[in-house]
């Protein structure tokens, strides 16, 4: 299935498409790379989260589960200040990033950005070929790269795209498949060498083998990066995630006013298997949502 | 042995059906006339004119310069003049023009009231009629002191004012047909709001940007009337050489030679006519032609 090229499939077994969370020891409590304390996210007067607290672990994929409107998106835009770039958009709170306070005055978005990468719902490559995708964003953020062309292979393998498009580089991106275009999005997010990948519903415009091979390759991309990730898809939450939060929608009980909230939080072994919070399994088991 | 099935229900109807009924039909016969109105003026419009001046239609007609004859008079003058006009328009207003609706698009609070003012302003503008722009320049020219005001720049100015809002409508149209998903992808990369743009956002823009300004362009080459006010409508006799020079366009030309009494120059005319109509389509076709090849499917 893969290119023989991909390293991790010579030393290590390929994760498996079914791997159980428990495969991989996840420790206790999560490392806190990011941390999420009290935050709030509005869009003008419009709370759309609300007192959040979450800590991700560093090297671990972490799901953001939860019904529609659940602010499960909102918050992982915030986590790299791509909300700044909503009309209205306020985060109070505090998001930390290596304890540094990610929205305070001095912190350039641009330079959280590259940090922090971000691989969105539908596979979005730009206009141009192959090789250019993947060489964009080393080139706008002026990384130091000694050779474009490795940067490039190496960017691809890592995202198990090479072997499928090694002869065709210069080839516009939009001639590949949707599956394909994911992964491309993937690997440019790879070559500007973030600490952080957050995955919007990378899955949700994909065939369920391209949803495979992305999940296969999550697993492989932990091993570098931190991975949030928001699904919908609960069974792919199961199958990739260290570690799930699961959201809810809660009414104001005077406005009316939808806000997302927090509701439960721990090893996606226990909030499928031992959620403590009764919405949690009435959402798990299909109940609503 | 028989074939036929048991019948569950009505048998499907048949007769005059859908649009063959006499109400869409009418509407439909409707819906032609009108395209045959407006063929048929153009049509019309486009034999007269090549009938009156297929005789004139030679290269005299680019070669000489005008005079009191028919038989010796020739464009040459307005063919450069045009030429020149136009050439300065552009270069004055397209990178006017771009950087403004990259402003208006990408980096103004939309939610400001002046950008508000703004943008209903360039809206607006871009409805006034051309003969105010020429008065504008006139009026600007006279301010600046200038005492000769049939000159190239002059013209330039006035045709620039009139096709600014339309080359910034035009842009701002072109830009806000890239999809956000690819301001998103750049920005997520960490790159900035003016990477993003001038990287992504511009190049995915460039053909519509380009066949909207060869519209406004091509709308700026048959204008007469701001030229007019500023004195345009003059007998010129020589190839102009400069910005400050004087000049005469394809469209005054016409205008003057249509005024003259003898049959020859309404010939002329017609002539001139059938040239500025010529460049007109062949710009239009470019256009088309930028659009339909360059333009992104997203």
């Amino acid at each position: 299935m893969s290119s023989p090229r991909i390293d991790v499939s010579n030393d290590t077994p390929h994760p498996q498409f079914h791997a159980a969370p428990g495969d991989h020891p996840v420790a206790d409590t999560p490392s806190g790379l990011i941390r999420c304390e009290n935050v709030d996210v509005f869009y003008g007067d419009f709370r759309a989260v609300t007192d959040v607290n979450l800590s991700f672990g560093k090297n671990e994929i972490t799901a953001l589960i939860g019904p529609s409107g659940c602010g499960k998106s909102t918050l992982l835009r915030s986590l790299n200040r791509m909300n700044d770039l909503v009309d209205g958009a306020r985060v109070e709170g505090q998001v930390l990033f290596q304890d540094d306070d990610i929205y305070a005055k001095d912190i350039d978005p641009i330079e959280v950005r590259r940090r922090i990468g971000m691989v969105f719902q539908k596979p979005n490559p730009f206009p141009k070929s192959i090789y250019d995708n993947i060489a964009y964003g080393p080139r706008v953020t002026g990384m130091k790269v000694s050779n474009m062309d490795d940067l490039v292979e190496e960017s691809l393998t890592k995202a198990a795209l090479w072997g499928e498009v090694k002869d065709k580089l210069k080839q516009s991106a939009f001639g590949l498949s949707g599956g394909q275009q994911q992964r491309l999005c993937i690997a440019r997010t790879i070559a500007v060498r973030p600490d952080v990948i957050l995955m919007d519903e990378p899955c949700s415009a994909l065939d369920p083998i391209a949803t495979m091979r992305i999940e296969d390759l999550m697993h492989d991309l932990r091993r570098e990066y931190t991975i949030i990730i928001v699904t919908h898809n609960m069974q792919q939450a199961a199958r990739v995630a260290d570690r799930t939060a699961f959201f809810t929608a809660l009414a104001d009980d005077t406005t009316g006013d939808r806000t997302g909230v927090l509701v439960e939080y721990g090893r996606t072994s226990q909030i499928f298997e031992q959620p403590a919070d009764q919405r949690t399994e009435d959402y798990i088991s299909g109940r609503f949502g | 042995m028989t074939t036929s099935t048991t019948r569950i229900s009505a048998p499907l109807a048949r007769g005059i059906h859908g649009d063959r009924k006499p109400g869409p039909l009418l509407f439909l016969i409707l819906l032609w006339l009108s395209l045959l109105i407006a063929f048929g003026v153009l049509a019309t419009l486009l034999v007269t004119i090549l009938v009156e001046g297929w005789g004139k239609l030679t290269p005299q007609l680019l070669t000489n310069y005008p005079s009191a004859s028919p038989d010796t008079a020739g464009a040459r003058p307005a063919v450069l003049g045009s030429a020149w006009v136009i050439v300065t328009t552009a270069v004055l207003t397209l990178p006017l023009g771009i950087a403004a609706a990259i402003h208006l698009e990408e980096f103004a609070d939309k939610k400001r009231w002046f950008n508000r003012l703004i943008e209903l302003n360039v809206q607006n503008l871009a409805a006034v009629p051309a003969i105010i722009y020429g008065l504008l320049a006139l009026g600007f020219l006279t301010l600046l002191q200038v005492q000769n005001k049939n000159i190239v720049i002059g013209g330039a100015v006035a045709l620039s004012l009139l096709i600014l809002p339309v080359i910034i409508i035009a842009t701002r149209e072109g830009l806000r047909a890239v999809p956000r998903e690819i301001r998103d992808a750049s920005l997520a990369l960490g790159a900035t709001q003016w990477q993003t743009v001038w990287r992504q956002v511009l190049p995915a823009s460039v053909p519509s940007i380009a066949t909207g300004s060869i519209l406004a362009l091509s709308r700026a080459l048959g204008e007469a009337a701001p030229l007019l006010v500023l004195g345009a409508l003059v007998y010129i006799t020589f190839d102009p050489n400069g910005l400050m020079s004087g000049y005469t366009t394809l469209p005054i030309q016409i205008f003057n030679w249509t005024g003259r009494p003898q049959e020859g120059f309404h010939e002329l005319a017609a002539a001139t006519s059938v040239l500025l109509l010529g460049v007109l389509l062949l710009m239009n076709a470019l256009a088309i032609f930028i659009r339909n090849k360059f333009q992104k499917r997203w």
